[in-house]
């Protein structure tokens, strides 16, 4: 429980973290929140040997909408906090999903540390955030040596802590569509309040993603395909664990957590038609 | 009016939120000068030979002072097992020489400067271990294949009773037989174990370490190092909590007084959370039978529960938990024929002890399943089925066939009023309600009568000692031989002399925990301390008021007999003239008002009650939110019910936890997979409704406060009223049974597993 040595670097702009990751390549991490990569520190399960703090950054911390008419994009700032976007309004009014999401992370303690830059860039395919971003569509802003680019949510997460993020960039803002009064519905399943889902499914605008049924959150296609072909909301909830590979744990086997992932596809899609 | 059963607000919170209090780990004290620190290497293997340690590269390492191995310890002979009972051949060395047992398993200790050098330097400790199969399930260790004492030859610890005869349910009209799973839990307290000692020049050495009672750890110290036990000061710091995993000493904590001596500079340890999960003892743990016979009518005739505890891989408390277990077979039932028999097994796990209730809610959760089995089988509602089987209302002690003598008790009254206090025909009508109109979330409402045994003799009797002062200025001190980890002694032991001296409660200062002020005392365990330690105080006030007698007759040169106390001015007066007399304190100041005395209760008290819990279902997912709570526990006479309020809270949110929650995990290969809090589910206020907690007191002889023990009872009740209600929630899909923790894949596996049975019935 006490983390191996290493060096820590406090930064205070988007270039000085860049150049600092530069310098220190492998070894050196990015740290923003700190609640998903101190844990994994004191366990060793991590060693990086130089820390470089990104959570003095100020200007990574906002939620805007950018542009305006039906292709305006709501912007949030990757050092935004849990609890910052759960209380934001522009989130609350443009998409509602996400301010909901950022509620339900972990306990409060959690949620005052942890960024939506952190929880993205760790890609672990049982976050509550990526889930919905996921299902809202959008991309990922990153910023390394060559520029800013941005990637599509559908091919950000790759695999358990996989992500298409290079070594030497970082996530700066997540862009997602605005989606206003569409319904939505969030479903995540623990056993006690604060915990990680054993699953969860998030549902808007006829997308369905799902945390924690397979290597990183993925989309339910099969089912989002089923409902565009007009099938009803518990034909179409059958098949949301169609083509994932969830794992085992002491909570759910797979055959539990393919049983609930169907369950929980079939309330989110309720709760956003409103049924 | 009497400041007994009022609620005095905790005297010692103040310094507990506002300056902190001292735990071990916080000490600062000049005998710790330049202390080292110690950090175990711990085996993370389950079972193995040990076939090299090198501790070479870790030498080398910063800050490092000395590593120490099985090699270095000639003058430590390993550590016998806690009780002649057991198997003698089961002996627990001090660090694995040839073998280790469990992960955890300690195998060197590496001593640095620095606290977090030592974590760095012990992985570098080459362990070299040959592993053999593990043994993780008392079924495993029952086959006696794999022995993890093969010089023992076997791994019972020790066996408890005969089996049943074989006609014991001849005659009974209806029998039902269950295997139950008491699961294995982690008590974790918020402050994991520590020690500290230091060698004075006289030879003396001083301990400092988290526990549940100065002088029994004391004791231990002195056994476990052949040492005279005044040759130790063993100085119990602020405690965060222990739930019995505390009680007595740990080995480690002996381990760091020999080696201080061993290098010659005092020595700290402060294990980490992980360590705790695998190196501090755990609970519960059994595998149980129950069969329950009798009539349909509702008559139980006969009751058997044969058990065998986990006690992992070295022998502590837990291998004598089955007594316990054994003798609250019956609980509150007055069944005509009741067996039990038990086996103490050595598994390659963490060692169990006594955790809150220790050997008696296994008992009751057994019974109390029992009866709802039986009650489903003759199709009768649970509550009727109790009410038939429960012991009549008495005032005279009653013995029962396992051989408790139970000192009063009225448990129907107890049963009543709590479905009264839960509107349990409301609630039936509710349930099937729901029932009918097939929704999702379904209700499930359960019970449990209890009966359990507190202020037991756990080794040093039944018996507490108390000192009491009282000083010129008018204040007063305590001692006691109890020792407070969040109970509130210090409120409850000040206000019972309060009541008998008239001095404030704020005036009265209660010490414990430091054995050359308190050389003899019981601690704080098995729910004895109001009623032998408060007990206690209770006789010293009224000792100390008849020394004060003496002395203020002379003063007075009054009869002694007309000198009555008058609380008003905290001392004696003048029958017929209050005000006129002499305070104690001014008796203190002629000469030291002190006594000494000791409080032997000659016996047990049992407290009981009733919870009755209520669930929802969502019979979708299998998960069960607890949403009622509704509990009666008769703790005899309170002292202050706020005090006896939190004892009950933490109790019930600890048996909602075993039973939804909590469950302690191995691999097929030994090793833990539940050793961090992320992954080890205790429970949290959001998890818990506001528990309505209903009165009933029925003072106990045993006593002249007619207290009985409170801090256990919450635990024992809740546990089998949440699973029963769990299950009651799904009855009537076919569910039976479900163990506990009742996960939601446990229930919705148990739903469907009944639907496929009923399927096929139906074919
Ligand atoms: C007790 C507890 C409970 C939790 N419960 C939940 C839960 O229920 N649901 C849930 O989704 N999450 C949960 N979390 C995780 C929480 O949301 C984390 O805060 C989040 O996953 C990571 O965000 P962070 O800012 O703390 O990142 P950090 O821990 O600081 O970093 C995580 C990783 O991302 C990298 N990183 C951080 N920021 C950036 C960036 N801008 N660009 C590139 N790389 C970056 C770091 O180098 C590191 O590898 C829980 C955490 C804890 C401790």
């Amino acid at each position: 429980m006490i983390p191996s040595p290493f060096e820590y670097v406090k930064v205070r702009s988007v270039d000085e973290a860049l150049a600092a990751l530069t310098e220190h390549g492998e070894d050196a991490k990015l740290l923003a929140g700190g609640h998903s990569l101190l844990p994994i520190m004191k366990l060793r399960l991590a060693i990086p040997t130089v820390l470089i703090d990104i959570s003095g950054i100020s200007d990574l911390s906002y939620v805007r909408v950018d542009g305006d008419g039906p292709d305006a994009m709501v912007a949030i700032g990757a050092g935004t906090r849990h609890f910052e976007l759960e209380r934001d309004d522009v989130a609350r009014t443009e998409v509602p999903l996400l301010p909901h999401v950022a509620g339900r992370v972990g306990d409060p303690q959690v949620r005052h540390r942890g960024t939506i830059g952190g929880t993205t860039a760790h890609s672990d395919p049982a976050s509550d955030l990526p889930t919905a971003l996921l299902a809202l569509g959008g991309t990922v802003v990153l910023q390394g040596p060559g520029g800013r680019r941005e990637v599509p949510v559908t091919e950000f997460w790759t695999g358990f802590f996989e992500t298409a993020m290079s070594p030497d960039e970082m996530v700066v803002e997540l862009r997602v569509p605005r989606t206003g009064s569409i319904g939505w519905g969030y479903e995540k399943f623990t056993r006690r309040e604060n915990d990680w889902p054993i699953v969860a499914a998030a549902a808007v605008d006829g997308r369905v993603a799902l945390a924690n049924m397979a290597g990183s959150v993925v989309r339910a296609t099969a089912t989002e395909e089923a409902l565009a072909r007009g099938a009803s909301i518990a034909e179409a909830a059958e098949l949301a664990d169609q083509g994932t590979s969830p794992g085992a744990d002491m909570h759910a086997d797979q055959e539990y957590r393919r049983h609930l992932a169907r369950l929980l596809t079939r309330r989110a899609l309720e709760t956003a038609a409103g049924v | 009016m009497s400041i007994l059963g009022t609620r005095v607000v905790r005297t010692e919170d103040p310094l507990f939120l506002t300056r902190g209090a001292t735990y071990t780990d916080d000490l600062v004290d000049d005998r710790l000068t330049g202390a080292l620190h110690a950090t175990f290497v711990r085996s993370q293997v389950a079972h193995g030979r040990l076939l090299s340690v090198d501790t070479s590269a870790a030498l080398e390492a910063p800050g490092v002072v000395a590593v120490v191995t099985a090699a270095d310890l000639s003058d430590l002979v390993p550590l016998p097992p806690p009780f002649p009972f057991i198997n003698q051949e089961m002996t627990r060395p001090w660090l694995a020489s040839d073998r280790v047992r469990f992960v955890g398993d300690p195998i060197a200790v590496v001593l640095t400067e620095e606290r977090y050098q030592g974590e760095d330097a012990a992985e570098l400790v080459a362990v070299d271990i040959d592993p053999l199969p593990a043994v993780v399930s008392t079924a495993d260790a029952a086959r006696d294949e794999v022995l993890l004492f093969p010089e023992a030859g076997t791994n019972v610890m020790a066996s408890f009773g005969e089996p049943a005869p074989a006609d014991f349910f001849d005659g009974c009209e209806v029998v039902v037989t269950q295997a139950l799973v008491n699961q294995r839990v982690a008590p974790v307290p918020l402050e994991s174990r520590a020690a500290a000692a230091s060698w004075g020049a006289d030879g003396r050495v001083t301990v400092w370490c988290t526990n549940q009672g100065a002088q029994q750890a004391r004791g231990q110290l002195g056994d476990w190092l052949k040492m005279d036990p005044d040759l130790i000061h063993l100085i119990t710091p602020d405690v965060g909590g222990g739930f019995g995993a505390k009680i007595g000493a740990d080995p480690e904590y002996a381990f760091v007084a020999w080696l201080a001596k061993h290098v010659g500079r005092p020595v700290r340890w402060a294990e980490s959370r992980s360590e705790n999960l695998v190196g501090m003892l755990h609970g519960r743990g059994q595998d149980q039978v129950v069969t329950i016979g009798g009539r349909r009518d509702g008559t139980v005739e006969a009751y058997s529960l044969v058990f065998d505890q986990d006690c992992g891989a070295y022998p502590r408390i837990g291998a004598v938990l089955p007594t316990l277990t054994m003798l609250m077979a019956p609980g509150v039932y007055g069944f005509p024929k009741v067996h039990s028999q038990g086996r103490a097994l050595a598994t390659t796990t963490t060692s169990i002890g006594a955790y809150r209730g220790a050997g008696r809610p296994e008992a009751t959760a057994a019974v109390e399943r029992a009866i709802d089995l039986f009650a489903a089988e003759i199709g009768m509602d649970p509550a009727d089925v109790r009410r038939k089987n429960l012991l009549p209302a008495f005032h005279e002690p009653h013995t029962t066939p396992m051989g408790a003598t139970y000192d009063n008790g009225d448990y129907t009254v107890a049963l009543d009023k709590a479905l009264d206090a839960a509107g349990y025909a409301d609630l039936r009508a509710e349930q099937a309600r729901r029932r009918e109109a097939g929704d999702a979330r379904q209700l499930g409402i359960g019970l449990s009568v209890y009966v359990e045994i507190t202020g037991a003799d756990n080794g040093a009797g039944t018996k507490e000692a108390a000192e009491l002062e009282v000083h010129p200025d008018g204040t007063a001190t305590v001692l006691t031989g109890t020792s407070p980890h969040g109970q509130g002694h210090a409120t409850a032991w000040a206000m019972i002399a309060s009541d008998q001296l008239g001095i404030p409660v704020e005036k009265i200062t209660v010490v414990h925990g430091d054995t050359d002020r308190v050389p003899e005392g019981g601690g704080t365990m098995g729910s004895r301390s109001l009623q032998q330690g408060g007990a206690a105080v209770h006789q010293a006030a009224g000792e100390l008021i008849e020394l004060a007698r003496r002395r203020a007759a002379e003063k007075l040169e009054a009869n002694p007999e007309d000198l009555v106390v008058d609380l008003g001015m905290a001392g004696l007066a003048v029958r017929g003239t209050p005000g006129v007399g002499v305070t104690f304190a001014e008796l203190a100041a002629d000469d030291r008002l002190l006594v000494n005395t000791v409080f032997n209760a000659n016996a047990p008290t049992f407290p009981f009650g009733a919870h009755v819990a209520v669930v929802e279902l969502d019979v979708e997912s299998g998960k069960a939110q607890v949403v009622r709570m509704v509990t009666v526990d008769d703790a005899g006479t309170i002292v202050n019910p706020l005090l006896a309020e939190g004892q009950r809270h933490g109790g019930i949110a600890q048996g909602v936890a075993q039973a939804l929650l909590e469950e302690v995990l191995y691999d097929e290969d030994g090793n833990p997979t539940t050793s961090t809090l992320a992954d080890y589910p205790f429970i949290s206020a959001t998890e818990l409704p506001s528990f309505e907690l209903v009165e009933m007191s029925t003072p106990t002889p045993m006593n002249p406060l007619g207290a009985k023990g409170i801090g256990e009872a919450g635990t024992i009740g809740s546990t089998p009223a949440v699973q029963n209600a769990v299950i009651d929630a799904a009855a009537h899909l076919g569910v039976r049974h479900v163990d506990m923790p009742a996960t939601p894949m446990r229930v919705w596996r148990a739903i469907r597993q009944a639907g496929h049975n009923a399927s096929q019935e139906g074919n």
